[in-house]
């Protein structure tokens, strides 16, 4: 009986593809932003208002990840964006292989900015690096402010966070203030944005912060 | 549920090394996963035991080690274990955690005969 040293990261083989991911992104001068929320935390919705806000500033294409349909993919496209939709087949998550799959058919070489809206869940998601240089999660007021005593991972291991519907402020009980302290507790360096995808509130300043983290070509 | 997915992984490095080794079996295989990693522990050795039937690492025992978030304060350098997901700093009242422990997830070593 003997004991073998192993120390492998367990998610190693994915880490590695997402590293590949990430190099043919930058060979193409693209940004990948990794969107992250809850099922109707309003990902599909922000990303379509932006590809509005930034139409003849940045080239926009979006990769789609749900468990079924072509619904989020046809949205996009319906807008003319490209899109490729991944369908994940129960899978709670994307990871990198289903990434590089969905680039391959892609302009990448006519593209500024890569949204890849991850399937709609707080905690797998946030396990699987798919190459992205950006991530972001969405908090939905309506899904109320103890998310971040819920599922701190999320909230710790994002660069930006944007709370969604906020429109919907006066007729749900979220407390703003409190929520925004835990966050930046869970996070001291998250960047905070808040938005409402009906009125266009909070977009300006989402939008601009996209536009500093994207180079046009 | 993306277990099934962590437990192939697991079972692809464990083999690997148990042949590099020349190993007849894997008896049991020691993993790191931080608190922060939300993995259920039995949902894995689940499906390690029906993924690895009829390999080297048949009937293996999964040993979990899972180490409790641990914060650092980036002002005052106070370090705690944070009882919920207030990572108030409890000595100076900043909010300036960062995680020290709590993140890890590699297979550590394996047990062989």
């Amino acid at each position: 009986m003997s004991q073998i040293p192993v120390v492998e990261r367990i998610l190693g083989a994915n880490e590695d593809l997402a590293a590949q991911n990430r190099r043919l992104l930058e060979a193409h001068g693209v940004h990948g932003i990794n969107i992250m929320a809850a099922p109707g935390g309003g990902k599909t919705t922000l990303i379509l208002r932006t590809i509005q806000a930034l139409q003849g500033r940045r080239k926009i294409a979006v990769i789609e990840g749900d468990i079924a349909s072509t619904i989020d993919a046809d949205k996009v496209r319906a807008v003319g964006v490209p899109a490729v939709q991944i369908n994940t087949g129960g899978n709670c998550h994307l990871d990198a292989v289903q990434v590089q799959k969905a680039l391959a058919e892609l302009p990448l070489e006519d593209v500024d900015l890569l949204f890849i809206e991850n399937v709609g869940n707080l905690i797998c998601p946030v396990a699987f690096d798919l190459g992205e240089h950006t991530r972001v999660a969405l908090t939905s007021i309506p899904e109320g402010d103890d998310k971040p005593h819920k599922y701190p991972g999320i909230f710790a291991a994002v660069d930006a966070l944007v709370v969604t519907k906020t429109d919907l402020l006066p007729w749900v009980p979220f407390n703003l203030a409190e929520f925004r302290r835990l966050v930046r507790g869970l996070n001291p360096d998250i960047r905070l944005f808040e938005v409402s995808c009906v009125s266009g509130a909070g977009l300006d300043e989402w939008v601009q912060w996209l536009m500093e983290l994207t180079a046009r070509k | 549920m993306h277990e099934l997915a962590v437990t192939e992984n697991i079972l692809k490095i464990v083999q690997r090394h148990a042949e590099q080794a020349q190993a007849k079996r894997v008896l049991s295989i020691r993993l790191v996963i931080g608190e922060l990693s939300s993995i259920v522990d039995d949902c894995v050795q689940f499906y390690f035991d029906y993924l690895s039937q009829n390999t080297i690492a048949a009937g293996a025992k999964l040993l979990f080690e899972r180490p409790r978030v641990e914060l650092r304060c980036e002002a005052c350098g106070h370090t705690w274990q944070p009882a919920d997901a207030d990572w108030t700093c409890p000595q100076c009242h900043e909010l300036k955690a960062r995680v020290v422990k709590g993140r890890e997830f590699y297979v550590e070593s394996i047990e062989v005969e």
